[in-house]
């Protein structure tokens, strides 16, 4: 314990010190925020900054697998991508956006139960929520194939009720069959991202004061007009957080395609850049879908964001 | 949709045989209340005696377990909150924080389907003197301003009656005594019957033109302020309302209107028309009404006071006034309030002293009450 700093001590001792820190003492405590951003930043430049420029550089390079790629700012490379692989980015978009939106429309509801009706009941239902997550990913995956194969039970309901012939009208399932449809992925990629959409919903609803809808009703605005007026723009921050959840990893997501879709007629843009960088090995193609993907989902989110004028709640 | 009900002109509100049970709980026990049209009524009580209850069965926020809710001849026991014409204040306001302090004010006609609410808005806004505030957001206000637009969103919808739920709860002492005298202005300039649901004795006998006690979800009393003050018809409406002095005695004579009790170390005079009508009373005694007069000079007192010889035990310098704690012969102890309008000397603790009063300040109370009812509130001397 000899090597304590004698200049702290010092002044410790001295009677009538004005009680502000020494200079040297202020001076670090105003870097200390930036100090503790450090690991982050190290981790964000190492593992997202590098990729990234890496990624954009592979883009750009032409050659092939047994020669070795250059890089010769091959612009072209994103036109070539863009031509071969749009219906596979269209795709994800509608997938994507089909199951966020039914997301929406099953966890909303069950959101604002689980806030304002369980009582009781409450924790049991954010269990359940959260429970699937014990399993894993795959195999939870795997388990629709089961649900939707050609005679299961759900299937042969549809079919009795005459659901598979209004759906294949509209092309989201082939005749009397749902699995290797884009029903059957959309309904996975809503499934599997179901959680991301409930948890922050139902924090959004939770913390919302009841007082104000009352408030509300006692300024003669009726159940519906009340949730319209009061409820819903309250929620917006858990709805945005909710879909922003859901669509990002379901754009780049080819888990669910791969297992419950067919190939190729319900590829995504995800399982076109899987087959690009492992089986075809055509790198710059692969890495130009991937940039292109970052870029449109960015895009797209920040609109939306924008649009939903949130920030004033968040 | 059905449409608000609208009730015109000035109609009393009344409430029938109202009450409420939460299970085995009696949160209102069968009042019965009549508020005329115009009035500032205020519900006094300690936490937990149905006032709260009361005014959101009115609001229409609790649904009554029996009895009937009138304004005028309109039953609104039953009907929904959207429905009645009545508006509410909240406790910590309610403000809609997603919304500005003007769509805020405008929410209760745009939900009746006005369109047109402009002029109204800015009228309701100078009101509650925030013009020039209507782009602001309640975070964005101090306390006492979220108040005034609480305020101004629930009376711009011009209601028959104004519910106000501990509405100055939430600010300072200082900011609270402005807002009682702005809610009175208030409530003199549009003339609105309020009714103001408070555990502040003080806020009641400011504000209030008529304060009902509340206690165990029944009316103790009701009456002006100070009819209450001065006629505490409850050993609770004695404590709750300032503070009391209640002495134990028997009632023994009558001499004229006046009804003469014995107490240990003396006989009370009190006024006949206050007498309980039992032979066991409680004489009450508000602590600003006695005189104290040192034992050698007791000849001064006027000869129909009443008076007890007592030994001051305690005092304490309060600014305008100084609080004495004596013993009288009983052993019991009673707190004196004196002005201090410049006498010489305090009388210092152990002092013989005499303690006098004009009958006509004396009240009495029925002995089987228990004397400390209501006190658990506040540090009066046991």
């Amino acid at each position: 314990m000899s090597t304590l700093p004698a200049e702290p001590l010092g002044s410790l001792v001295q009677p009538g010190q004005p009680d502000i820190p020494p200079p040297r003492a202020r001076l670090r405590s105003r870097r200390l925020p930036y100090l503790l951003l450090l690991p982050a930043l190290a981790w964000l430049a190492v593992f997202f900054v590098v990729p990234t420029i890496t990624l954009f550089s592979t883009s750009l390079q032409t050659g092939s697998i047994y020669e070795g790629y250059t890089l010769t700012f091959s612009f072209s490379n994103y036109l070539d991508a863009w031509t071969r692989f749009w219906p596979q980015m269209l795709r994800s978009l509608l997938y994507a956006g089909s199951a966020t939106l039914m997301a929406v429309l099953i966890a909303y509801p069950l959101a604002y139960s689980m806030a304002f009706k369980a009582g009781r009941w409450r924790n049991v239902l954010l269990i359940l929520v959260i429970a699937p997550f014990f399993t894993s990913f795959l195999i939870r995956t795997l388990a629709w194939k089961t649900i939707l194969a050609d005679n299961s039970i759900v299937v042969e309901l549809l079919n009795a009720l005459g659901i598979t012939d209004v759906l294949s009208l509209v092309g989201l399932t082939t005749g009397d069959r749902v699995l290797a449809t884009p029903l059957a992925v959309i309904t996975g990629l809503t499934y599997n991202h179901l959680p991301f959409m409930i948890l922050p919903l139902y924090a959004a609803l939770e913390r919302l004061d009841i007082r104000l809808i009352e408030a509300a009703s006692d300024l003669y605005a009726s159940p519906f007009a009340a949730f319209r007026k009061v409820t819903l723009p309250l929620s917006m921050p858990g709805l945005v957080a909710g879909t922003l959840l859901t669509f990002i990893p379901a754009c780049g997501d080819f888990i669910n395609a791969e297992l419950l879709g067919s190939m190729p007629a319900t590829a995504m843009i995800g399982n076109a850049i899987d087959a690009q960088f492992l089986r075809v090995l055509d790198y710059p193609s692969a890495a130009a879908l991937s940039f292109t993907l970052m870029v449109g989902v960015v895009t797209i989110v920040s609109l939306y964001v924008r649009r939903a004028g949130t920030e004033r709640l968040l | 949709m059905s449409d608000p009900i609208r009730i015109a002109g000035d109609a009393a509100l009344r409430l029938v045989s109202l009450s409420k049970r939460f299970g085995d709980v009696v949160a209102v026990d069968g009042i019965d209340l009549t508020i005329p049209a115009g009035s500032f009524f205020a519900l006094l009580g300690p936490s937990g005696c149905g006032k709260t209850t009361t005014l959101r069965m009115i609001a229409g926020l609790e649904e009554p377990t029996s009895g009937q809710i009138l304004i005028g001849d309109v039953d609104l026991a039953g009907q929904k909150p959207y429905r009645r014409p009545v508006n509410t204040v909240f406790q910590n306001y309610a403000l809609f924080p997603h919304l500005d302090v003007y769509q805020n004010v405008a929410f209760g006609l745009r939900r009746r389907g006005i369109r047109d609410v402009a002029a109204q808005v800015e009228q309701m806004l100078a009101m509650v003197e925030l013009t020039g505030y209507g782009k602001r957001r309640p975070s964005q206000l101090s306390g006492g301003q979220q108040q005034r637009v609480a305020v101004a969103r629930a009376l711009i919808n011009q209601p028959s009656v104004l519910l106000l739920d501990e509405p100055l709860g939430a600010l300072d002492l200082k900011l609270r005594r402005q807002m009682q005298l702005e809610l009175k202005r208030i409530q003199s300039e549009v003339g609105t019957t309020f009714v103001h649901v408070t555990h502040d004795q003080e806020e009641a006998m400011t504000m209030a033109d008529t304060v009902a006690v509340m206690n165990d979800g029944r009316i103790e009393q009701l009456g002006s302020p100070v009819e209450l003050y001065e006629h505490p018809k409850t050993t609770f409406a004695a404590n709750f309302l300032g503070q009391s002095n209640l002495i134990d005695g028997a009632v023994e004579s009558t001499d004229g209107d006046l009804a003469i009790v014995a107490v240990p170390g003396g006989r009370l005079a009190v006024p006949l028309d206050r007498m309980p009508g039992t032979s066991q009373v409680h004489v009450g005694v508000r602590p600003e009404k006695l005189t104290l007069t040192p034992a050698d000079q007791a000849e001064s007192i006027p000869s129909h006071h009443n008076r007890l010889s007592a030994v001051v035990v305690e005092t304490r310098f309060l600014g305008v006034s100084t609080e004495y704690i004596v013993r009288i012969l009983s052993g019991q102890r009673l707190a004196i309030f004196v002005q201090n309008a410049g006498q010489p000397d305090q009388l210092a603790p152990g002092a013989d002293v005499s303690v006098s009063w004009d009958p006509a300040h004396t009240f009495a109370l029925d002995v089987r009450q228990a004397a400390d009812a209501g006190l658990d509130h506040a540090g009066v001397p046991a």
